[in-house]
């Protein structure tokens, strides 16, 4: 295992990995955009897949496990690399220069930060229900509405969550920063693992740029829906 | 031409440098700007100061020597130009230009605008050659090596070491340089056999020598007096992986 560890021990190895755990975080980004955006199906859709999601019982402990550490990894060595990068240059320019990095590479460091903020966040809000735990369960005469009695409601706490203007904006702004840092972030996957070349360089940008564009489209659509009245309580 | 030069003076490694500001009252626009440096210390030597150190040697931007942060752009404003052949009819008349070191913690200054690039010659020499048994000469010709791979190596050999990369690279990062030393010769036959040992051996130092990491910016690409692509990154990222997974321990 020498081989591995001077791999892992090296700064283009270390970026793979950064890169390799950003792959994964990106597919966890669509598969979650896919399955929430099953709230315009109604309240019945996104609870049982819910439910569903709840019944893996040990398997969901699994994923969340994986996606944990998958989600350290990445944020832990892409800080690591950040302060290598820092002692690199102890001396600042006087003045500045840029010529073509883009916004999206620049504040890799900073929209990553905001976006670990906004997962913190996002636990509170929907996973734990502490910002407000009046909406993680629903009052008896709603969730009659919405299912059987007793059922965690994910559709109530989305729809009253979304409600409130300042919480849907945070979300809105939230998507936006990580669809800049998935701009550069899903091309960088591809030059770190040394898969891009000048055939492929113009699809693969495409494709990073394309899917940060569905990731804020899609996930923004669900807070906005709701501030419209598109996606409401039944009955309401 | 009048101009106004904010240039950075620091006496030694370990002392604190700072910007000086000069007025220079008849710069020629047909100057190169290295000798528009050159009237700069005619000026402070005539009044008795000390003359601004900078590298220089070929002037002819093949050699690699000169260096300098121009308006913080590595070389000038001028697109695949080193500072020698930058000339001052880029500039206007009453321009202030800030002229800085290449700046990097592998990179020390030595004295005002010289720095010390001996990390370069290190990585090089930990694998950017490749092993030849001496004997008869080879016949140029007897071995054939594609149009493709032969305008790549071309390319890459391009680089003449100037570290206007790490200058540029908001990381400090030499991954430009290395990996256009790696890439020209992984696109030659002679290359091969040390390929692998190659790419591991020269990251290695690199590392070792306290460059930053590549966050895939280009800043690198876009200074490059010989216009390297950061596709030889990519491609030095492919050989790494590769002998890490499938050479030898």
């Amino acid at each position: 295992m020498n081989w591995l560890a001077r791999l892992l021990g090296s700064s283009v190895g270390r970026k793979m990995l950064v890169a390799l755990t950003g792959l994964a975080l990106v597919g966890f980004v669509i598969a979650h955009m896919l399955g929430n955006l099953q709230v315009f199906l109604g309240p019945d859709a996104l609870n049982s897949y819910a439910a569903k999601l709840k019944s893996l019982g040990a398997l969901l402990w699994v994923m969340r496990g994986g996606l944990l550490a998958v989600f350290v990894v990445h944020v832990g060595l892409a800080l690591k690399l950040a302060a290598e990068n820092k002692a690199a240059r102890p001396a600042a320019y006087a003045r500045p220069g840029r010529v073509q990095s883009t916004l999206g590479a620049r504040s890799m460091v900073l929209t990553g930060l905001m976006v670990l903020l906004f997962v913190l966040y996002h636990l509170a809000h929907f996973t734990f229900g502490w910002t407000h735990p009046e909406h993680a369960t629903a009052t008896e005469a709603v969730q009659t509405l919405t299912g059987p009695v007793n059922r965690h409601d994910v559709y109530y706490m989305v729809v009253m969550g979304f409600r409130q203007p300042l919480v849907s904006g945070l979300y809105i702004a939230a998507m936006a920063l990580l669809a800049l840092h998935m701009s550069h972030g899903v091309q960088s996957v591809f030059q770190s693992l040394g898969l891009n070349n000048r055939k492929y360089e113009d699809p693969i940008r495409k494709l990073a740029i394309g899917l940060a564009w569905v990731i804020f489209l899609g996930n923004s659509s669900m807070p906005v829906a709701v501030m419209a009245g598109l996606v409401d309580l039944p009955g309401a | 031409m009048k101009l106004t030069l904010r240039i950075w003076r620091q006496k030694g490694p370990d002392v604190a440098g700072d910007l000086e500001t000069h007025e220079l009252p008849d710069v020629s626009p047909d100057m190169s700007f290295l000798e528009m440096l050159d009237v700069l210390n005619e000026q402070l030597q005539n009044e008795g100061k000390e003359p601004v150190a900078f590298d220089h040697d070929c002037r002819e931007g093949i050699c690699g020597m000169c260096s300098l942060v121009i308006d913080g752009v590595p070389h000038g404003p001028m697109k695949a130009t080193t500072t020698c052949q930058l000339h001052m009819r880029t500039f206007h008349d009453g321009d202030t230009i800030t002229i800085e070191p290449f700046r990097a913690k592998a990179f020390p200054v030595i004295k005002d605008l010289c720095i010390d690039r001996g990390a370069f010659d290190r990585i090089s020499a930990s694998g950017g050659f490749v092993s030849v048994n001496t004997g008869g000469a080879p016949d140029a010709n007897a071995v054939p090596i594609g149009k493709e791979d032969a305008d790549a190596a071309m390319d890459a050999a391009a680089c003449i070491g100037c570290g206007a990369c790490v200058a540029a690279c908001p990381n400090a990062s030499a991954m430009l340089y290395v990996s256009a030393k790696v890439g020209h010769l992984a696109h030659l036959p002679q290359g091969q056999p040390e390929r692998g040992r190659r790419a591991r051996s020269m990251v290695e130092t690199m590392d070792a020598e306290g460059f930053g990491n590549c966050r895939n910016y280009y800043e690198c690409e876009a200074v490059c007096p010989k216009e390297i692509s950061h596709h030889f990154i990519g491609g030095m990222n492919r050989d790494f992986l590769k002998a890490n997974l499938c050479g030898g321990e």
